[in-house]
């Protein structure tokens, strides 16, 4: 069982992005869970949203306590929430951002694989403006899933309410966000 | 078909796939998307349902109540507070042996406020005359609102079924749900044949009776036959619908590991699932425990729960909600099965008040507690204190 969470802030796609991977999971022929954590909801809050997989039914309705994948999406969060918390030290923790690995394991202490990129600009270039499917494109290279099927998969759900030119530059984003994150797997 | 959806979408698909004459709903957190997707089929002319958008919940029930005795088939959903205000009406619809359907997102009940699940707004309607369902899943979920059609218009049954799912936990959870072909689920709930709708001119009946010290008794004994005769039909419902959908529905509750088991938890809902990955692991290292999960809440299956726990040394009754003044309304209906006859050493242990997380390690306690226990002993699981 692989069990992710993603940390990320009202407004920002976090739990759209754990749904889609639960889809893209799916049709690989796993079993999946996703669900969000609920509080106050409101645009800019912390918001946490969590995925778990597995090659066998999933069975467990607990919250997520030892995740083996954080992903920051806001990396204003690593400051004002614990986001290494419980995240298991052979994990992976994957972040948001413009600086350097090095200066996140500084900021976290993790001391398990971090992959630092910049996702809100791959997002800009590509003209999406959403950092959460680069982000996702990272998750599924971790998670050693097939790209085409996640493409496949994205692009049948973003055609549900997006224009194709929109699909096409989001596809982009999570191409760039696979390839940031491709070659490190998850325990492994 | 295996989609990965929510609780709630789970619930709304087999609405529509069931498609009834009548919807009377009004939102309330965390039933509200159930109401929202029923109301975009209708919008978009998928279903035929004429959808009544209420004032409150107790008007919700009021309109149930009407359109189910004018003959034709409803279903409703609500959680929490929403129950609370639907009770007058429910009773009413009880009495009336009008086959009402209603998913319940459960919920706490205020003060304090709080959105999460417990059981609380079940436990309300415990008394109610309602048929009680708990489900595990969003699967379950699903099935079970399909079964529950032919379990409330069942002739010698006739009586409101509620199908209890678990509040965000399942309701806003994604999880795998396999539905099964449109055609085959209105093939299988049938069309409804109400025996004595009111619309009826040529036969006209008279409905919401006076009854007086009387009568008033004997219609009420006369109500218990409907729920003692819902177990059978209960049986033959799951057993028709376990060989169209291929997943097994046999029995009043699922016994997990529990012909051997020693130490064993009763529970409902969705800490079953999280249990059973309890059990495997605990079982992997030598330990005899078991689990029975009730999916029949009302009418209750104390008879045969009994039987399936008489082998066990000690029994942990797990309620999710306080029964003010004494212990869990669970753990007392359990134990009612073996009344003047000796059984397993019984605790009660309470629960995941207001959404509080029931992880894998409090469930391994609870197994590691059953070790020294004491008949009548109630437990708080997971409190702070």
């Amino acid at each position: 069982m692989v069990e992710i969470r993603w940390h990320g802030r009202g407004g920002q796609g976090a739990k759209t992005v754990s749904q889609i991977l639960a889809q893209i999971v799916l049709r690989e022929g796993k079993h999946v869970q996703a669900f969000p954590e609920y509080g106050p909801e409101r645009s800019g809050a912390p918001v946490r949203a969590y995925d778990r997989i597995s090659e066998d039914e999933i069975r467990v309705h607990s919250g997520v306590y030892h995740p083996d994948i954080v992903v920051v999406i806001d990396e204003t969060l690593l400051e004002s929430e614990n986001t290494t918390e419980g995240l298991k030290p052979d994990g992976v923790l994957i972040v948001n951002t413009s600086r350097s690995e090095e200066e996140i394991r500084k900021a976290t202490g993790f001391p398990g694989k971090i992959i630092a990129f910049d996702a809100t600009k791959i997002a800009q270039e590509a003209g999406t403006g959403f950092p959460n499917v680069p982000m996702l494109g990272a998750v599924v290279a971790v998670l050693g899933t097939e790209p085409g099927i996640a493409e496949e998969e994205l692009r049948e759900t973003l055609s549900h309410r997006l224009s194709p030119e929109v699909v096409e530059k989001n596809l982009k984003a999570f191409r760039a966000g696979y390839d940031a994150a491709k070659g490190v797997y998850v325990g492994g | 078909m295996r989609k990965v959806m929510t609780g709630h979408k789970a619930v709304a698909e087999a609405m529509r796939q069931i498609e009834p004459d009548v919807v009377a709903v009004y939102p309330i957190t965390p039933q509200s998307e159930i109401a929202e997707y029923y109301a975009e089929y209708v919008h978009n002319g998928i279903v035929k349902t004429e959808l009544i958008p209420v004032e409150s919940e107790h008007s919700a029930m009021s309109a149930c109540v009407g359109a189910s005795a004018a003959g034709a088939r409803v279903i409703t959903a609500t959680a929490s507070q929403g129950l609370a205000l639907m009770v007058e009406v429910l009773y009413v619809a009880a009495g009336l042996r009008l086959p009402i359907v209603m998913a319940l997102a459960n919920r706490s009940l205020s003060a304090p406020i709080n959105i999460h699940c417990d059981h609380s707004d079940a436990y309300l309607a415990r008394d109610s005359g309602a048929i009680q369902i708990f489900a595990e899943s969003a699967q379950e979920a699903y099935d079970y609102m399909i079964m529950a059609q032919k379990l409330a218009e069942n002739a010698k049954v006739r009586l409101p079924v509620i199908v209890n799912l678990d509040g965000f936990t399942l309701t806003h959870s994604s999880q795998v749900v396999e539905t099964l072909p449109d055609e085959a689920v209105k093939d299988f709930v049938g069309e409804y044949d109400p025996p004595y709708p009111l619309l009826d001119v040529d036969r006209p009946v008279t409905w919401g009776v006076f009854a007086m010290p009387d009568y008033y008794f004997e219609l009420k004994r006369a109500q218990q036959a409907g729920m003692e005769a819902a177990p059978e039909a209960f049986l033959e419902i799951q057993k028709a619908y376990s060989e169209l959908c291929g997943r097994p529905y046999k029995g009043f509750f699922e016994a997990y590991k529990l012909d051997d088991a020693e130490r064993v938890i009763v529970v409902m809902g969705s800490t079953a699932g999280t249990a059973k990955a309890v059990v495997d692991e605990l079982r992997d290292k030598g330990e005899r425990v078991g689990l029975l999960k009730v999916w029949l809440w009302r009418p209750f299956p104390r008879a045969e729960i009994a039987e399936a726990l008489a082998g066990a040394k000690a029994v942990a009754v797990m309620d999710r909600a306080i029964s003010f003044g004494n212990l869990g309304a669970l753990y007392l209906d359990v134990v009612s099965g073996f009344a003047g006859r000796p059984g397993p050493t019984f605790v009660n242990y309470i629960y995941g008040l207001g959404g509080r997380d029931v992880p894998m390690e409090h469930i391994a306690e609870v197994f590691e507690g059953l070790k020294e226990a004491e008949t009548g002993e109630l437990r708080y699981l997971g409190l702070r204190e």
